[in-house]
């Protein structure tokens, strides 16, 4: 049992992260006992399993996943909607409304228009055929004010922080609402736009410095140093 | 100007291609490289870039993806489409060169697509492609394998799962001597050319091409030179992955241990 790194060091493709009995975890692979990174990212040792927590990553969608979409395309019957991922996602009308609508007589246009920005569910996703999105659960829907900042998806879990502690830091100081989606794109809404431009630097700084050992302490800080007048 | 710029501009045979004291055309010796740079990043738009420098050789990679594929009966169910063009800029060489991708960048573009598909976990994207974009600025012999070393690092930091980055320069046999990274004059007045790529952590090669004759002992020893080569700079492209983040690292740190 040779271990290669150490606990959150920068590991590149192909680097040997270790030999022995380890189990390979997220973004490695192994030849044998040898245990490889196959992304540019933070190698670490967790239960005698290896991951590595990637820089960059592409976004692909997952049943269950809360995502901020685009509606680039309406239909007679669904929606086309941009998921920042190479799969454009559809949202179908039976998928959109609590009562079934008649859609010969009504316009989809009415309810989510080309450039609307949504909160929206994945419903299904098997990788052969495009994702499914719902906006029947309870917080989604067309996002009508506030605004849609975009960042890597590898940065999303650390915008949200360990079981949410980031994001109620944030959310408390500020007085702002946040939604964070999977696919990287985050809704930040305040009555103050000057906490929203606020809110916006700092998820830049978090996504910019995610890497860096202290976030949290460096996020402290500048929320305290700030001053936001009405 | 020197007259050794001019000497290359009249493109003539230089009298010998390895003097009596074992020196090439450029001062190097027999397994030596050509100084190596690489830097990360270098294009906003791109997902994902690489800039190296080989000797003379200026090359630049881009990559954007995984995205949807455009049109969509092209695309493969089980996995990614890795377009790649390689295309050398009009004033890359001292001829001008017509734009227009020629029968040689055609080909290229497929061997270096062969050499750096082995490496990519194309089967996490189906149906979705991957471009790739080689463009040489300035050519000086080995393009192809410079152009596949910063392919790969381009595709690294875009973030695209790899088994491992992909390593390559070329061998070759002057005046009946093995040596390593040709550079143009020796690629075209020598007597053969062999690039190699590589995925150095794993040992397998991905590239192998070769012109003129050799002995089986000469091929070995020249794969020999090649891995020599290769290892080297696989070190660098290495290092000039981890660098643009180990910078902002420092700076960041140095900002908050002020305050």
């Amino acid at each position: 049992m040779v271990l290669y790194f150490s606990q959150r060091e920068i590991v590149v493709p192909g680097q040997l992260l270790a030999k022995g009995p380890y189990k390979p975890g997220n973004n490695v692979f192994n030849v044998g006992q040898n245990i490889y990174s196959t992304v540019v990212g933070l190698a670490e040792l967790k239960n005698n399993t290896i991951n590595v927590i990637p820089l960059k990553r592409t976004y692909v969608p997952s049943p269950g996943d809360l995502v901020i979409g685009k509606i680039i395309n309406v239909g007679v019957t669904s929606w086309q909607v941009d998921i920042a991922s190479p799969y454009t996602a559809i949202l179908q009308a039976s998928d959109a409304f609590l009562k079934p609508i008649d859609v010969t007589k009504e316009d989809l246009r009415k309810y989510f228009d080309v450039g609307d920005y949504i909160i929206a569910k994945v419903l299904t996703f098997d990788r052969t055929r495009d994702p499914l999105l719902t906006v029947k659960e309870a917080g989604c829907g067309r996002i009508d004010k506030g605004v849609v900042v975009e960042i890597n998806p590898s940065k999303v879990p650390r915008i949200i922080g360990r079981k949410g502690s980031m994001i109620s830091l944030i959310k408390s100081k500020l007085n702002v609402e946040i939604v964070v989606g999977k696919n990287g794109r985050i809704w930040v809404y305040s009555k103050n736009p000057k906490a929203e431009e606020f809110t916006v630097r700092i998820i830049k700084k978090i996504e910019r410095e995610a890497h860096i050992s202290g976030l949290t302490n460096r996020i402290k800080k500048m929320l305290e140093e700030v001053r936001l007048s009405e | 100007m020197s007259s050794s710029r001019i000497s290359i501009r009249k493109e003539q045979r230089p009298p010998k291609l390895i003097d009596e004291e074992g020196r090439r055309v450029d001062g190097r010796r027999p397994d030596e490289l050509r100084p190596v740079k690489i830097e990360v990043g270098v294009l906003k738009n791109a997902d994902g870039s690489a800039y190296i420098e080989l000797g003379r050789n200026k090359i630049i990679a881009a990559v954007y993806g995984p995205k949807e594929l455009h049109p969509k009966h092209l695309a493969l169910p089980d996995r990614a489409v890795l377009y790649c063009r390689y295309h050398m800029v009009p004033f890359s060489v001292m001829e001008r060169k017509s734009p227009a991708p020629s029968r040689r960048e055609i080909e290229l573009s497929k061997v270096i697509r062969e050499a750096l598909e082995p490496a990519l976990f194309l089967e996490y994207f189906p149906r979705t492609e991957i471009d790739l974009f080689i463009e040489v600025l300035q050519a000086d012999g080995g393009t192809r394998t410079a152009g596949i070393t910063a392919a790969s690092v381009a595709l690294a930091d875009a973030g695209i799962p790899m088994r491992d980055l992909v390593a390559a320069i070329a061998v070759g046999k002057v005046e009946g001597q093995i040596v390593l990274d040709l550079c143009d004059i020796e690629d075209k007045y020598g007597e053969g050319d062999m690039p190699v790529a590589m995925m150095p952590s794993l040992g397998q090669i991905t590239l192998l091409q070769a012109d003129g004759v050799y002995t089986p002992e000469e091929v070995k020893k020249a794969l020999e030179l090649a891995k020599k080569g290769i290892m080297k700079i696989y070190e660098v492209q290495r290092e000039a992955l981890k660098k643009k983040y180990i910078e902002l690292k420092k700076e960041v740190e140095e900002e908050y241990g002020k305050k």
